[in-house]
Formats: structure tokens, C-alpha cells, sequence
């Protein structure tokens, strides 16, 4: 189910505006039901998957294990309160079942795994692992003449571990155009800031170095994020592709993107409605003119 | 393909991966190369992939015969776990080889999480399994039995020589599951044929019945067994020996029934580290269902090992033929 239409259309844009705003919500949702969450890698990147489940992905709602689906593996775990919302956007599980998030027998367990969840391809949250999955199913496909793609989202602290540089040497060495890494750059980790655990600039000659067509868009830009899933889709050589997308954690609540940055962006009981009221407010408007 | 080694070996520590054949012994070249290479050719689905070690696995033989199903995953064993994962997720069924120290040691958590956890279709084959190099610790995998025992779902194999290799082949490829199999190369003992023996996944097998001692072994140390229970009859002892190459699941129904036979020492025999084996594995099945034979181990010590060649080192830490026989010998009385 690709909805895209037009790229460089405003309705477009506003359209997907509205997905993301959506996806906020449900993430924010969720972490109320909890009263904790990863809210802020979540809002942060809510624009990504927006296009990428609304504008980028083949799939059908009905039939998540569709041979034909275009594979998004979410390396991240802990960012699965954003994935559940972008699933429930994309109509692979209900809005209701949010609910449940983090309960004991939930379909939606705090870190993703694919056992449990329809349209979680892969157990992630033992960092550095789903870029290396990506390739063994990026080559499974090719070896299967199956056209789709192999999507792998991660975090920047996934960066940091070697397994995410056998991957990149590997898919490069065998030309795996099929696949698309998304790097999600917040430049937050465990222990504080991405760039002071383990320097990683300069990211995108790296990966250049390494054989990869590489894009580094702002990851809250609607049009450049379409602009440059669309290129990693068509470039024409047998390169692997990836996304670096600088993000902010908290994005689209203010309070939330001042607070002092932390793996867990600390949340009071409160501020869950607020952050919701945050969104609501500034709720895009489907057709508006931007 | 049966031959004999002629050469006597000599003993240094030089050859990484010397053959475990005795002098004048029946060997066959490469089984698993070849049961792979075969197997694949009524099974699509099967493909090969390793880490840099094709040729010291025997993968190269099933890498000529389906280049196009064989993949070069470099010196990169996370890697190959981990794709050889996203393979099986794609539906086919990836053999995938290195070395025993580095698929337990370095590959660990990808063989976990990624493979284990989603129970998914790969089969991991292994060479140099516990002394069979006398390289020292870097290439001794002393206790990969007890790291993959831990892990729910997977299924443990020590095969004894060429016939159960590639007898092991189809029948795990069969299995739906993820499986650990160590692995002989090159010119690889042939024994069990002269023995009225099947490979069976998950069952052990009396390959030999005797009144005074029931060694329970696995892996290369049932050829010793089979070996010792020679040697032990010119001096009127009586050994059985039961085949366990299928280390988990565990057959406790026979391993129960044969341990339960009265009057005779039970000996558990391993090419592994006595921490967390085969040998902890039966103690535990006995001791829980209130069988309580004389009870000895047969295993390497909770030590990093010496470099050396392999005699010397076998007989070093008791798992040569000479030195098993010695031993149970000893605790007869």
C-alpha cells in the first residue's frame, strides 16, 4: 500500500505532516499508559517513519508477512513506542491495543520483538545487530529475485559497536542496492552525548568510505526526507544506501526538547496531557497551503 | 573415498588442524563437504556461508559444487550469524561455518538473539571442537558445549566420525530449529560402520553392551571408548558404550535406562571441558530421578590448555585411548 503521490506537493507534505503529528500522539499515548517511555527518540523520529510508512513502504495492512513487503527492521529496540505508532498509522495493529503497551501479556512489549508483534520483522535492542540481519535478508532476496527493499533503522549509538562496520564492509562488497540504512543522529546515548561516548564524525565520509551511497538530510524536514528516500530508492548503482538524519530528541514538544537530555527524557505525571494539548495545538491542517 | 593415513604425525604443534586419525586408520575425506553439497541438490533452499574458513570447514567442496548458493561472509563471524539469520528469516536454510571458538565465543549474542531467540532455520557447523588443535586456547573450544547448552530451543550435536557426519547432515537440515553441530575435517575417522549404528537426532545408541562399566560418551571420545572397551576385554572387563551425539535435546529415557542396569561403574566421556557438558548433563538426569550409579567423569580440566601436539596433549589431559583405559582401570580396583 504506497499512498505517495505527487512528492513535491504541499498536499502531500501536509498530508504527512499529519501522519507524523499522529504518530507523536500515539507515541505520547503510550507512554502515559506506563508513565515512562523512550518519548523522546520517539517524537524525534516520528517525521522519518511517517514518510517512511505513509509515502516510502510496500506493504499490506491485512497481511504483514506479505512476500512481497518491503522490510523495515527496527535495529533499535527501545525506539518500538515510535514503531508501534507508525504500525498503527500504517493499520497493522489497532489504535486500541496502545492500551496495553508494556503490559504484562501485550502484544507491545517495551522493546521490539518480532515474536510478538505483527509488522516487527526482527527482535532488536542488542544494538548493532539489525544492520547485519538487513544484509543476510537483503541477500536472501536478491538470491530470490524478490524486488523489495531491506529498510534498517538505528540509532547513533549503534554506531559505536563493530558489528554495524562488518555490515557496512559486507553489504558494500556485494553491491546489495536493495538495501536502506536509516541513522537516526540525536546524538544521544546511554551515558551522554553520542559524539563524547565514541567519536563518530565525519559520518557521512565514512560511510561514503565505506561504499555506501550516503544522504544526510534534517530528519524533521518532511520534503527532504521524501527528497531523499526517493533518491536512495532510484540511485542507479549497486551501492547500499543510507539515511543520516539529524534529529532532535523531543520534537514537536517543546518542554520536552529543552529538558535536560537523557536516554530516558524524564516525564512527569502531568505532562503527558500536556505534551498531548502541545500536539493538538499545533496539529497541521490535511490541505493546508504551508 | 576411504583411505588410510600412512604417515606416522609428528609431534609438534605446527599443524592447526592435524587430523585426529590414529596410524593405519580408516578415514573419509571431507563428509560434511560432501553430505552438503549432495543434500543440496534435491533441497533449494539449503545454502552454504562462512567466515574466511571454508576450506578448514569442508564448505568448500559444497561452495564448488553451488557457487551461487555459497556465500564469502569474510574474517566476520557476528556477521555471518547475523545474516546467516536474516537468510533463514528469507526462508532458506543456511549452513554456516567457522570455528568452535569463534561461533561460541565471538559470535554469541548474534547466535542468541538473532538466531535462537526467533528459533529460526540456521545450522551451525563447527570445526576444531574442544582438543582437536594444538594451538592452544586461542583455537581450543574447550566449553562451546556448555555455552550453547544454556540456550533455550537449540539443538546440540558431537558427532563421532565420518558416518555420523553425514548421516547428522540431512537429518538436521530436517529439523525445523536452530542447530550447533561440531564438526571433523579433512580426512575424518570412519568407525561406526562397522557397527550397527544409525544416526538419529536426538537419540543415543548401545553401539556395545558389557556387564562391568557403561561409558556414556560423545564426539571423538566415543572412538576412544569404542578403543578402550577393546583393550579393557583382553583383561576380562566388560564395557558397554552408549553414543550420545545429540547432546540437547538430552535421551534421558535411554541414558536412564542403561545408567539404571545395576552393578556396573558409569563413565561419561566428552571432548569438552568437564564444566557444563555431557557429563554435568547425565549427573543432572540421575541424580533427578534418583539413579545413583558409581558415577566418574571422562573430560578436559577446568584449565586454559596447553599448546602441543595432540598425542601428547591427549594423553596429557586423559582422553587418549591408553590413558581412558588406565584411568577406568584405576577405579575398578
Amino acid at each position: 500500500m504506497n499512498t505517495s503521490v505527487n512528492t513535491s506537493s504541499a498536499a502531500n507534505r501536509a498530508k504527512l505532516a499529519e501522519r507524523a503529528y499522529r504518530i507523536r500522539r500515539y507515541a505520547v499515548r503510550m507512554g502515559e499508559v506506563q508513565g515512562q517511555g523512550y518519548i523522546g527518540q520517539a517524537l524525534g523520529i516520528a517525521d522519518m517513519l511517517a514518510v517512511a510508512y505513509c509515502h516510502v513502504l510496500n506493504y499490506r495492512a491485512d497481511e504483514p508477512e506479505w512476500e512481497g513487503r518491503d522490510r523495515f527492521l527496527l535495529s533499535h529496540g527501545h525506539y518500538a513506542i515510535a514503531h508501534y505508532g507508525a504500525l498503527i498509522e500504517a493499520g497493522i495493529i489497532p489504535e486500541n491495543e496502545l492500551e496495553t503497551y508494556g503490559s504484562d501479556g501485550s502484544r507491545l512489549p517495551m522493546s521490539g520483538m518480532a515474536s510478538y508483534t505483527p509488522g516487527m520483522e526482527i527482535s532488536g535492542g542488542s544494538l548493532g545487530q539489525g544492520l547485519i540481519i538487513a544484509v543476510g535478508m537483503a541477500l536472501g532476496l536478491r538470491l530470490k529475485n524478490n524486488p523489495a527493499f531491506v529498510y534498517n533503522s538505528m540509532s547513533d549509538g549503534e554506531l559505536d559497536e563493530g558489528s554495524t562496520w562488518e555490515a557496512a564492509m559486507s553489504a558494500a562488497h556485494h553491491g546489495l542496492s536493495n538495501l536502506i540504512c536509516l541513522v537516526d543522529i540525536n546524538n544521544q546515548q546511554a551515558d551522554g552525548n553520542s559524539n563524547q561516548m565514541l567519536g563518530f564524525e565525519p559520518l557521512a565520509d565514512k560511510w561514503a568510505a565505506f561504499g555506501w551511497y550516503v544522504q544526510r538530510v534534517d530528519g524533521h524536514d518532511l520534503d527532504a526526507l521524501v527528497a531523499a528516500f526517493d533518491a536512495a530508492r532510484a540511485y542507479p548503482e549497486a551501492k547500499p544506501r543510507v539515511i543520516l538524519l539529524d534529529t532532535l530528541m523531543g520534537k514537536g514538544v517543546p518542554f520536552l526538547e529543552q529538558r535536560e537530555k537523557n536516554h530516558f527524557i524524564r516525564v512527569d505525571p502531568p505532562e503527558w496531557q500536556q505534551a498531548l494539548a502541545i500536539l493538538d495545538a499545533s496539529q497541521p491542517v490535511v490541505g493546508a497551503e504551508q | 573415498m576411504s583411505n588410510t593415513t600412512a604417515a606416522k604425525p609428528r609431534l609438534t604443534t605446527s599443524a592447526m588442524i592435524a587430523s585426529i586419525a590414529g596410524e593405519g586408520q580408516k578415514t573419509k575425506l571431507a563428509p560434511f563437504g560432501h553430505a552438503l553439497a549432495e543434500l543440496a541438490n534435491t533441497r533449494p533452499d539449503i545454502i552454504g556461508m562462512t567466515a574466511d574458513l571454508a576450506k578448514y570447514t569442508d564448505l568448500h567442496i559444497f561452495a564448488q559444487a553451488h557457487p551461487h548458493r555459497f556465500f564469502q561472509m569474510g574474517m566476520a563471524e557476528q556477521l555471518l550469524m547475523g545474516a546467516a539469520g536474516g537468510m533463514a528469516k528469507e526462508g532458506f536454510t543456511p549452513f554456516a561455518t567457522t570455528y568452535a571458538v569463534f561461533a561460541s565465543r565471538r559470535a554469541y549474542d548474534f547466535i542468541h538473539q538473532v538466531i535462537c531467540e526467533e528459533h529460526l532455520n540456521v545450522k551451525i557447523a563447527c570445526a576444531l571442537p574442544g582438543l582437536t588443535t594444538g594451538y592452544g586456547p586461542s583455537h581450543q573450544a574447550t566449553e562451546d558445549i556448555a555455552i550453547f547448552r544454556g540456550i533455550p530451543g537449540i539443538t546440540v550435536i558431537d558427532p563421532c566420525d565420518a558416518l555420523d557426519i553425514e548421516q547428522a547432515v540431512p537429518a538436521i537440515a530436517e529439523h525445523k530449529g536452530p542447530v550447533y553441530m561440531r564438526l571433523l575435517r579433512g580426512q575424518v575417522p570412519l568407525v561406526l560402520d562397522e557397527y550397527d549404528y544409525t544416526f538419529e537426532l536426538g537419540k543415543a545408541k548401545l553401539l556395545r553392551d558389557g556387564k562391568d562399566v557403561l561409558i556414556i560418551s560423545t564426539g571423538i571420545l566415543t572412538m576412544r571408548a569404542l578403543e578402550v572397551a577393546k583393550e579393557l576385554a583382553a583383561d576380562q572387563i566388560d564395557v558397554a558404550v552408549l553414543h550420545t551425539p545429540t547432546i540437547k535435546p538430552l535421551d534421558t529415557a535411554t541414558i536412564l535406562r542403561e545408567a539404571s542396569r545395576t552393578g556396573r561403574l558409569v563413565v561419561v566421556a566428552e571432548n569438552h571441558t568437564e564444566v557444563g557438558g555431557l557429563g554435568e548433563a547425565v549427573a543432572a538426569v540421575l541424580l533427578r530421578n534418583g539413579v545413583t550409579p558409581p558415577f566418574r567423569q571422562i573430560a578436559l580440566p577446568d584449565a586454559f590448555l596447553d599448546a602441543g601436539a595432540l598425542p601428547t596433549l591427549h594423553d596429557r589431559y586423559g582422553i587418549s585411548t591408553a590413558t581412558m583405559a588406565a584411568r577406568i582401570k584405576g577405579w575398578l580396583g
